[in-house]
């Protein structure tokens, strides 16, 4: 027995035949190379006209389809494929029904799809952790993919850290860590700038060294360049 | 019900028992119906500076283990009617504190008083934690030098979060700072730190400055509460603090450098 495969046609516009068959082959060269074909045109609406079949059939060989056969119910088209000594097979019954609706959707699908431009998938953003209470010595706070304010005194002692970026409205004498998990585009800003200790990315600086910078005590704007921390007036 | 009290620090040393005593006398004396509560198991002092120690029959551990009741465990002030003392056990550590037990002495405390002080024991362990954890209301002891401010920072961050009114998410602790062992001529020559300088790291209310004193001494070794000693600036700045305390509006005294005057620079008086 010979295993042969069915083109069934749900529409007559040869230039998108030829690219879903080209997808299409591009799945399996292999499998499609030389495949013994019977093109069906059986349940191709009326509304599409009359086939081609030369050229439907030069298509099919050019993605390395050998037609064997033209399934075909239309006068017309049995008289083309007549004309081509091409043989004819008469119209299925309704064993092809669920192939044909599952080619009619997705023929539909890919009429509709190109009308629509893809839209840009919409970046995941979780909320700012918003703090308005006194950080205290000994208080760990931490803000999971997201972005850390704190309102209140940060006193020397605590800690905060951020997977974005750190904000300080009040007074700050404690530990800032920004982009915990690697993000170097994180940034620190602080109102008052006391802190024990500022870090981007596991890049940091010490009281020691932030001390003797000029910004002590001010509005600062902290970000990384390169593996330098950079300290600016706000 | 009572309003509960803490008094606590962090830090040993800085006079927690003193201001507890005084703080509870203060309000005694206002009329208030008062108990002081030591949670220092193990290291019981409040019963030395209320001059009740050799009155101790039962302590707040044999009440939790209904080894006695509150009634037998009460020690009543000689000095004041509405006065009463809850001393600590010595004999014991404070693992012999639970939550439940804590919790129900205080239950019961608040039925029969308007305050219950909890005088706090050093370090935020279990009895410091314990003391705090039902307070409506926080005295937070400070000495004017960084690392008793840096401990001071760190209790309010557990009064904050480990409370029962944190946990339940009602209103929080009130906390309220008491400067104590205060020496303005240090602080002008700055070797101190100064009212505004802890005020602005703690970021608290001022409940007031206490000066260096030497009536505080005094005081402890003698058994009576220093706010007694009306003669004394630590004792009138003990009395300021318990009127704040009560809503009066009163002016801070004792922050400045007293500049002595020609008699008494003339007879050497302090």
């Amino acid at each position: 027995m010979l295993a042969t495969t069915i083109l069934e046609l749900s529409h007559n516009d040869l230039a998108r035949l030829d690219r879903q068959l080209e997808e299409k082959v591009a799945q399996a060269p292999a499998f499609f190379e030389n495949i013994p074909l019977i093109i069906a045109v059986d349940k191709l609406p009326e509304a599409e006209g009359q086939i081609d079949l030369a050229a439907l059939m030069q298509l099919c060989g050019k993605h390395g389809l050998r037609t064997l056969a033209l399934r075909a119910g239309r006068e017309e088209d049995i008289a083309a494929a007549s004309a081509l000594e091409l043989p004819v097979l008469p119209p299925s019954g309704a064993r092809e029904k669920l192939i044909e609706l599952v080619e009619a959707r997705q023929a539909a699908a890919e009429a509709v799809a190109p009308a629509e431009p893809e839209k840009p998938k919409e970046p995941e953003r979780k909320p700012s952790k918003v703090i308005n209470h006194p950080v205290r010595g000994g208080q760990q706070i931490y803000a999971a993919d997201g972005d850390l304010v704190v309102l209140g005194p940060v006193s020397a002692g605590a800690e905060l850290l951020a997977d974005g970026n750190i904000h300080i409205y009040g007074p700050m004498r404690g530990r800032a860590l920004a982009g915990v998990k690697g993000d170097t585009g994180a940034q620190i800003f602080c109102q008052q700038m006391g802190a024990e200790m500022l870090s981007i990315a596991g890049i940091y600086k010490v009281a020691e060294d932030l001390r003797r910078d000029p910004q002590w005590g001010r509005s600062v704007h902290v970000s990384l360049s390169g593996d330098v921390l950079n300290i600016t007036r706000l | 019900m009572a309003k509960i009290l803490v008094v606590t620090s962090g830090k040993g040393g800085v006079g927690k028992t003193t201001t507890s005593a005084a703080i509870g006398t203060g309000l005694a004396l206002r009329g208030h119906k008062t108990v002081i509560v030591d949670f220092d198991v193990g290291l019981r002092n409040l019963d030395l500076i209320m001059g009740c120690e050799r009155r101790v029959v039962y302590d707040f551990v044999n009440v939790i283990n209904n080894e006695a009741t509150l009634t037998q465990a009460l020690i009543k002030d000689k000095r004041l009617e509405n006065l009463y003392v809850l001393a600590a056990s010595q004999t014991r550590d404070k693992d012999a504190l639970t939550k439940e037990g804590v919790g129900k002495v205080i239950d019961e405390l608040s039925q029969n008083f308007e305050y219950v002080i909890c005088d706090s024991p050093a370090g935020i362990e279990t009895g410091a934690h314990l003391a705090m954890y039902f307070a409506d209301e926080a005295i937070v002891v400070t000495n004017p030098e960084v690392s008793s401010v840096r401990d001071s920072d760190r209790m309010l961050g557990l009064l904050a979060s480990k409370s029962r009114r944190a946990e339940q998410g009602l209103e929080p602790i009130k906390e309220r700072l008491l400067l104590t062992r205060y020496n303005p001529e240090r602080v002008t020559k700055g070797e101190m730190l100064g009212v505004e300088d802890v005020e602005e790291i703690l970021a608290i209310n001022l409940l007031g400055v206490i000066p260096e004193s030497q009536a505080v001494l005094k005081a402890s070794n003698q058994g009576v509460p220093v706010i007694l000693d009306e003669q004394s600036d630590a004792g009138q700045a003990y009395g300021d603090a318990v009127d704040r305390l009560l809503g009066k509006d009163v002016p801070h005294r004792f922050l400045d450098v007293q500049k002595k005057g020609l008699m008494q620079r003339l007879f050497g008086a302090r």
